[in-house]
């Protein structure tokens, strides 16, 4: 297919899907699938039958629409009507205000201008919810592939290269390393064999937008691959994707199948010389796998397990051959870019945190779900004015963004910008993006032991640092929310913070004091009180049940 | 050339071990493709079983020590059949402050098994996962296959109750 032919096949589909005068999207995402949306799309279709709108409204299944707690999800006409938790029995009423005017219950309908929608900023999750994931036509409509043609017909890598570094984008799996640095290595790297690898083994728990996007937009990620391996000449990719999301993978199969029948991945992309083709390879539960080293091994089929660097897998990676890895979400990102420069990217953010960032809120918060917010956006808009704040009259305790490996935020940060510094500099990450809002009801000394244990089992065992110390110091909370601990252990778990921060391997166990030490920092006198009181605040801990057991003990012996 | 082109035959004559010979195959039968094969192999059996892992060892020339490595390594592998059915609860962050260690704690009121068990006579198998990346609705359980979202545990306690019942009634219960 040619450049041409893509404009053509735009063209066509986008007069297609203009004679309906409605169009009702379906969320057909993880989060609404489970709670039965493809019975609510087949409601729809039927009564779209019945009804003889046929010619006038296309039901159509779409990916994520971002406010997952509230599903199963319909929008219609372009996100202006918005309907939440639907039942198949909804379809009429849904059908009678789409077609009819005729108001659907309150309780159902949704404010497609509340804060939630109306504070996001639509990069890498423009079409999310937009267009149907298992079409690619939907996407070239869309205008998807037409930045993979432009960069392969009117510029040299080194132009796609500059206009990267240009945008300021940042690795969006974490660690937030300058995206246009890397490309620029593997691309300088001496050989005739590279390969370009998209992390999707999104191992944080509490983060899904990685799926999300896999889920909603598949050919958004594996274009950015492609214009990827047209910059630093490679010809081969792999996408590694976790187990554990089978609607991502199913898409994603499907995805690349419509592309290479479409002509966009293969060889003599665009009748130019580029050849690229994309494999999948699935992980088998391993959260050390999204360190890239232990990545690259788990692609080789050994056991995920890093190395030391350098050499970096710019240099040195897949089978010895340089390598660039880059996670989904700034996959996502690279179409946009290019299509749209690198200055225009960069103009959303903050100095030196460019562009988007995709948030997952989960824990306790109003409206949970994804989110996408301009860089430097405060904790305080995330979490009340975009998330609604906390439910059930609760009071906000902490923010636990970037993982086992971030840190827990308290309320005198909330005014904080979001970027990667401003995180750095209270102790947490950016990480992949998940943010866990608390309450009242969590105990921070329990929390901390949670991602201590996380990080104990997820040890691969090969350095003693990570393997040994997260042991011990999951001990040593144990302790202290049993109420058995004293001082001395107080000093021994900081120093161990300190050793297994500055001496393991990977970054694992280097960051794995990092929930302990942000706890610690914040919220000691939550510890002082389990170790001098032994009670518990939130009443979680062992040492607190055990209280309460022995305080209904004493009045029944009374 | 390496004497590689020799095939090995499967340890039964089951027809399910074509499915697996059919990824292995896709990959020229090269030691990369262990992670890919083993996923097959427990996608067509449930589990993976000692014959499964020693003729995917001697298919792709990989050690045997080196195919339990890599199957001990990964928690999505298991060397041990299921129940009937099974319960994952998640575990994920957003989910264990939304309660999910009450969950597990229901399952067990209920059922008389824990995390990683089977239920002796072979009903119902639970398990945890990390994280399911459904957090919007925490706490989530998958009962066979089937995601539960905004799970308490007395409705838990009532599906897992179905899901034993017939054994029960079968002891007089």
């Amino acid at each position: 297919m040619t450049w041409e032919e893509l404009k053509q096949a735009a063209e066509k589909r986008r007069e297609e899907i203009g004679t309906f005068e409605h169009e009702v999207h379906v969320c057909t995402g993880t989060g609404c699938h489970s709670s039965r949306s493809d019975m609510v799309k087949t409601a729809l279709d039927k009564e779209v039958k019945e009804r003889g709108l046929e010619k006038r409204c296309r039901v159509k299944g779409v990916g994520c629409m971002g406010v997952c707690g509230a599903g199963p999800l319909v929008s219609a006409d372009a996100g202006a009507k918005m309907f939440q938790g639907v039942t198949p029995e909804d379809a009429g009423k849904i059908l009678d205000e789409v077609a009819d005017d005729k108001l659907a219950p309150a309780e159902m309908r949704l404010d497609s201008k509340m804060p939630f929608f109306a504070g996001q900023v639509r990069v890498v999750r423009n079409l999310a919810g937009e267009i149907d994931p298992e079409r690619i036509d939907d996407y070239v409509a869309a205008g998807g592939y037409d930045a993979l043609f432009k960069a392969i017909s009117t510029m040299s890598p080194e132009e796609v290269i500059d206009e990267i570094t240009k945008s300021g984008l940042r690795g969006r799996g974490g660690a937030g390393f300058p995206s246009g640095l890397k490309w620029k290595t593997v691309a300088k790297a001496p050989g005739p064999k590279k390969y370009v690898i998209c992390n999707a083994d999104e191992g944080d728990p509490g983060a899904f937008m990685d799926r999300s996007v896999l889920e909603s937009d598949p050919h958004c990620v594996l274009e950015g691959m492609a214009i990827a391996a047209y910059a630093v000449g490679a010809d081969h990719g792999y996408i590694y994707c976790r187990a554990e999301y089978p609607l991502a993978i199913k898409r994603l199969k499907i995805a690349i199948k419509h592309a290479e029948n479409l002509g966009v991945l293969g060889n003599n992309i665009g009748d130019t010389q580029f050849n690229f083709r994309v494999e999948i390879r699935l992980g088998a539960g391993a959260f050390v796998c999204g360190e890239e080293t232990a990545l690259i091994g788990s692609i080789e089929g050994k056991r995920g397990m890093p190395r030391p660097r350098p050499p970096f897998p710019a240099q040195s990676g897949l089978w010895g051959k340089p390598t660039l890895i880059n996670n989904v979400e700034t996959f996502a990102n690279i179409a946009q870019i290019v299509q749209r420069g690198g200055g225009w990217y960069s103009s959303i953010g903050t100095e030196k945190s460019k562009g988007t960032k995709v948030f997952a809120l989960a824990g306790r918060v109003v409206h949970t779900g994804l989110i996408e917010v301009p860089m430097g956006m405060s904790l305080r808009d995330i979490v009340f004015t975009l998330g609604g704040g906390i439910p059930d009259g609760g009071k906000f305790k902490a923010v636990q963004t970037g993982g086992p490996s971030g840190g827990c935020i308290p309320e005198q940060f909330l005014d904080m910008p979001v970027d990667y510094e401003s995180l750095g500099a209270v102790g947490s990450i950016m990480g992949s993006g998940g943010m866990i809002i608390m309450d009242d009801t969590s105990c921070m000394v329990d929390v901390a032991k949670y991602f201590m244990d996380f990080c104990m089992s997820e040890s691969c065992g090969k350095c003693v640092p990570c393997r040994v110390g997260t042991a011990q110091m999951h001990g040593i909370l144990e302790k202290i929310t049993n109420g058995e601990a004293t001082m001395r252990d107080l000093t021994m778990l900081e120093e161990l913070c300190e050793m297994v921060r500055s001496t393991s391997l990977c970054g694992l166990g280097q960051s794995s004091p990092n929930p302990v030490l942000t706890t610690l920092r914040y919220f000691r006198h939550e510890y002082m009180n389990h170790i001098e009181n032994k009670d518990c605040a939130a009443g979680v801990c062992k040492v607190a049940r055990e209280k309460k057991a022995a305080g209904i003990a004493a009045e029944v012996h009374a | 050339m390496l004497p590689t082109s020799k095939k090995i035959s499967p340890p039964s004559d089951d027809k399910r071990w074509r499915i697996v010979d059919t990824t292995m195959r896709r990959h020229g039968y090269a030691p990369e493709a262990l992670i890919e094969a083993l996923h097959s192999a427990q996608e067509t059996f449930g589990y993976l079983t000692d014959e499964a892992l020693g003729w995917v060892a001697a298919s792709l020339r990989v050690p045997p020590s080196k195919v339990y490595g890599v199957a001990t390594f990964y928690n999505y592998f298991h060397m041990k059949p299921a129940g009937e059915h099974t319960c994952v609860v998640c575990t994920g962050t957003a989910c264990y402050i939304n309660g999910a260690g009450d969950l597990l704690k229901a399952i067990d009121e209920t059922a008389h098994v824990k995390d990683g068990e089977t239920t002796e006579d072979n009903r119902l198998s639970v398990l945890t996962a990390r994280c399911l990346g459904a957090c919007g609705l925490a706490p989530v359980v998958v009962i066979d296959e089937v995601v539960a979202g905004k799970m308490k545990p007395e409705a838990l306690k009532e599906r897992v109750r179905k899901l034993i019942e017939p054994a029960t009634e079968e002891v007089g219960v």
